[in-house]
């Protein structure tokens, strides 16, 4: 679904990204694991094309994302920012109907989208005419995943969507969310520097570092990997990620 | 109480003149803001081009007004009618304080939400109107504000100029040693500066977005 060749992305001259090869399969959530600087942020930039690559290229849906129109390829893939970034002037219903207003869906069905999405999300109608600084983090969150689920896209790309949260919000959101997604089969990229969000949504997990992909795992696998980062990075996470690794089962 | 009595006397005059005053302050109210906002927005896109603009408006702003519509005058096509020349050197005036405001609003919006619209698929334009323009709406209104209370004050120097306006009285106050000629043009003008800024400012009220 989405193909990364061979990508490099250079700020000034400076690697941020280089020889990147990763595959996205259809309805799959990846998790792009690393710290800070690593590049995740950027690889999913990279997607809907809000950085161009300095060399390589990235395909959606089997073409060349640098070909056709940038604003069609945006509409179609969701986006999801840690803090959001809701428009603080817009109602929660304006902001989930923002795609579909834009792409001249008729007044009633862009209205009955949004609280279909609300209720998607665990918000209640009530909230429709809210405005964002009225919401907690978390509702503010869901408004924010239900908003990148409006015009139905095939593929949603999200930024550490919960990583400003508290820890109950987080878990609660996470939990929400991995039953959301067995039920949508969204092609999911979703960045996190937190081994145990990855465990717990992701089926694969790319671990990045230093603008490089290291190693590309299932989280069982991932767990019992012999490669020094990642066993580094589950080390430093310390007990209790199994239960992580299962799913919601816990 | 004599300057009251006064004004009421010669009200016909005094509305004119009000109205003269109004004309001056509004039209170039409306250029400085057709001028100065793209221009804001322009150079907040670019912000290469943010310092010579910002630097331009405040050299601008550092000319005596008397100069400035004295520098004008000789000017073949403003100097036939100076009521142009003064729209035109309070138009010059008013810039600033717009350009500024708008520059400072649009760069004052969370660039978070700017990108999340970007890469939710709205265009450039969708962008500009329906984000950022509305979130800096309150920070460019309190420029025109500003802009308003100087020009109010500034235009009655155009009567230096036989643009008329309210500076008519005070000039004419002036070579009769006269007070109460002075502040019947003084006074009006005042109360049309209290006006248009509160007047303003409770639009800015109203349309602040939360």
């Amino acid at each position: 679904m989405i193909e990364f060749r061979d990508v490099s992305y250079r700020v000034a001259g400076t690697p941020v990204l280089s020889g990147f090869n990763l595959q996205v399969q259809s309805g799959e959530t990846l998790v792009l694991l690393g710290r800070s600087g690593s590049g995740k942020t950027t690889s999913l930039k990279l997607v809907n094309r809000l950085l161009t690559p300095s060399s390589g290229e990235i395909r959606v849906k089997g073409v060349s994302n640098a070909e056709g129109d940038v604003i069609r390829l945006r509409r179609s893939i969701g986006y999801v920012i840690q803090d959001v970034g809701l428009f603080p002037h817009f109602t929660v219903e304006r902001n989930i109907g923002l795609v579909p207003r834009i792409e001249g869906w008729p007044e009633e069905r862009v209205r009955a989208r949004a609280l279909e999405l609300m209720q998607m999300v665990g918000l209640s109608p009530d909230m429709a005419g809210r405005r964002p600084h009225q919401l907690s983090g978390g509702q503010r969150q869901r408004v924010g995943v239900a908003r990148a689920l409006a015009a139905d896209p095939e593929i949603l790309l999200m930024d550490e969507p919960f990583g400003a949260l508290d820890p109950l919000t987080r878990d609660e959101l996470q939990r929400e969310f991995f039953l959301l997604q067995q039920r949508l089969h969204k092609t999911v990229v979703f960045v996190t520097h937190d081994l145990r969000e990855a465990l717990r949504l992701g089926s694969r997990i790319a671990l990045m570092e230093a603008g490089r992909l290291v190693t590309v795992a299932e989280p069982q696998e991932f767990l019992r990997s012999t490669d020094p980062l990642a066993s580094a990075y589950v080390r430093a996470f310390g007990d209790g990620l199994e239960s992580a690794a299962n799913r919601g089962a816990s | 109480m004599n300057v009251l009595r006064f004004i009421w006397q010669d009200h016909d005059e005094v509305l004119k003149l009000t109205l003269e005053h109004l004309r001056l302050v509004g039209f170039s109210t409306l250029f400085a803001m057709l001028i100065g906002i793209p221009l804001g927005i322009a150079i907040a896109h670019r912000p290469r081009f943010n310092k010579p603009v910002l630097a331009s408006a405040n050299i601008i702003q550092t000319i005596p007004g008397l100069a400035l519509f004295g520098f004008l005058l000789p000017v073949p096509w403003l100097g036939e009618r100076v009521d142009r020349l003064a729209i035109l050197a309070l138009t010059l005036y008013a810039l600033l304080p717009i350009i500024r405001n708008t520059y400072t609003g649009i760069r004052g919006v969370d660039p978070a939400v700017v990108e999340a619209g970007r890469g939710m698929g709205l265009t450039e334009s969708q962008l500009l109107f329906q984000v950022e323009l509305q979130l800096a709406l309150s920070v460019i209104l309190s420029g025109v504000r500003v802009a308003v209370v100087i020009s109010v004050g500034l235009a009655t120097i155009a009567a230096a100029i036989g643009a008329g306006g309210l500076g008519e009285f005070i000039y004419r106050g002036l070579d009769m040693v006269d007070d109460r000629v002075i502040l019947a043009g003084a006074i009006p003008a005042a109360v049309l500066a209290l006006v248009a800024d509160f007047g303003v400012g409770w639009l800015e009220r109203r349309l602040q977005p939360r």
